[in-house]
Order: structure tokens, then C-alpha cells, then sequence
């Protein structure tokens, strides 16, 4: 609603990271972080919000083939709604969402930034449908193209569209 | 009859995760004529609630504690899709005891 219907689309291109090289989870949020926040996304406070968070409750999903994390923090951290997504050339462990003894190998990080809570509930039914079908994800790392990337996720969000 | 069955949904804010998975508890209330009440809260609040709410079921995507009195899920498999039939039977068998 705030953003001109041209503009509509969840995954920016200049906001997905690929490949994506990080050493462990709190780098690639850094770095997807700091993207976000360079283009007016978020506030300073994101990151050490999201990192915080991560570390009490971690967010990543034990998902078939490819695994896939989507740190995320409260909306007064947010300016405007936007995803950044990282591909990793190679993935790092993620704590599983729900189950403190486990781990994600996660190559796939979806870094969501809302300004409504509302906004990220249909965000997360619409990527936890996609993050159901392993022949996207291999999809996603298989391109390496921020274009192509950013194009996957967008037909795959459309309901995020047509409801914002 | 309808049935009404009390679930409480339990995530790190309150918001996200949890939402997502209290509306797929309530769509499977409706599969099976059940109605399903659902409050959402933090992991944090998850012993306080269960006192005040009385749930039938607690459906969590952070670890909460395992002693809360009433059967207590993971409900992760709505996010990442593994294990989601084995949930939703799981889920069912909560809302028909």
C-alpha cells in the first residue's frame, strides 16, 4: 500500500546476495543485513536486533535437499518491507527453529524485514509453501543469478503482492 | 455437536511463526468438524498461559517447556513441510481425545 504499484515486489535484485560467502550464520546476517539497511530497508538496530533474536530463538528449517533459514526481528527495527536472500557457495549452520539440540545447514537465507505484522504472516505461508517444493530451492542455488533469483521468488510471493 | 477444542500457539514474538501455524491448526479444526480457539503467545509466557487459557493442545516453533500439563507440539513442519502429515495426524488425534 505505501509502495507504488510498480514497485511492488517482495525480492529487490540489488537485495539478493549470490553467492554469498560467509564463515557461519551471524556474518551472512551481517552481510545481508547491512544490504538492507544501505538502501534504507531498516534501522541501525536491525542487525544486533536480528542476532539477538537469532541466538534465543534460531530460525533455521530442517527443509528437504537445500535447507533454508529466515532470521527476522520486531517491526520497529524496520523502515520499509523488503526481503535480502543469500545463496551461499557453501552453507552454514543455522540453529532449527523449535528444537534446541538441532542443527540446519542452511544455504538459503531468506532475511525478512516488515514494518506490519500482518505483512509477515503472509510472507512466511507464502515462503513456507515454497520452501515445500525441493525442486525450487535447487532452482534457486542452481542459477547464481541475482535476476533470476529475485524472479523465482517473486512468482512464488504473488499472493504478498496482490494482497500489500 | 461441534466440538471446541482450546490450542495454544506459542513463537518468539507472538507474531510470525505463530500466526502461520494457528491458522493451519484452525483449518484442520475445520476438516474435522472441530472448532478451534487459538491464543497466541510468546515461548516465555507458554506456563503462564496454559494456566489462564486451560489449552487442550500447546503447538510451539520455539522449545518451550515439556511439563505444561497438556500435549505439546512442534509446530515447525507447517514452516519447513518434513514431517507436516505426521503433525497434522498428531494434531487430529489432540482435537478428537
Amino acid at each position: 500500500m505505501d509502495r507504488p504499484p510498480e514497485d511492488n515486489s517482495w525480492v529487490k535484485t540489488d537485495l539478493v546476495m549470490a553467492p554469498l560467502h560467509a564463515q557461519n550464520a551471524f556474518e551472512a546476517i551481517t552481510l545481508l543485513g547491512s544490504r538492507l539497511y544501505a538502501a534504507g530497508y531498516v534501522r541501525e538496530s536491525f542487525v544486533p536486533a536480528v542476532i539477538e533474536r537469532e541466538k534465543k530463538f534460531a530460525t533455521g528449517l530442517p527443509t528437504v535437499g537445500i535447507q533454508v533459514a529466515i532470521p527476522h526481528t520486531d517491526v520497529e527495527h524496520v523502515l520499509r518491507d523488503g526481503i535480502a536472500v543469500g545463496v551461499l557457495d557453501s552453507p552454514v549452520t543455522f540453529g532449527e527453529m523449535g528444537n534446541p539440540e538441532g542443527t540446519v545447514e542452511a544455504q538459503i537465507i531468506c532475511l525478512l524485514a516488515a514494518t506490519r505484522a500482518d505483512q509477515v504472516v503472509i510472507l512466511l505461508q507464502n515462503l513456507a509453501e515454497m520452501f515445500q517444493n525441493p525442486e525450487v530451492l535447487q532452482q534457486i542455488v542452481a542459477v547464481q543469478d541475482p535476476v533470476r533469483i529475485a524472479a523465482i521468488l517473486n512468482s512464488h510471493l504473488k499472493t504478498v503482492k496482490e494482497v500489500s | 455437536m461441534n466440538k471446541t477444542k482450546k490450542v495454544l500457539v506459542a513463537c518468539g514474538t507472538s507474531i510470525a511463526t505463530a500466526t502461520v501455524v494457528a491458522t493451519k491448526v484452525r483449518e484442520i479444526g475445520q476438516e474435522i468438524g472441530v472448532t478451534v480457539n487459538t491464543l497466541q503467545c510468546k515461548a516465555a509466557e507458554a506456563r503462564a498461559k496454559v494456566g489462564t487459557f486451560q489449552p487442550d493442545l500447546v503447538v510451539a516453533t520455539t522449545p518451550v517447556p515439556k511439563d505444561l500439563g497438556v500435549p505439546v507440539l512442534n509446530g515447525v513442519a507447517f514452516l519447513s513441510g518434513v514431517g507436516i502429515d505426521k503433525l497434522k495426524q498428531d494434531i487430529i488425534n489432540a482435537l478428537r481425545a
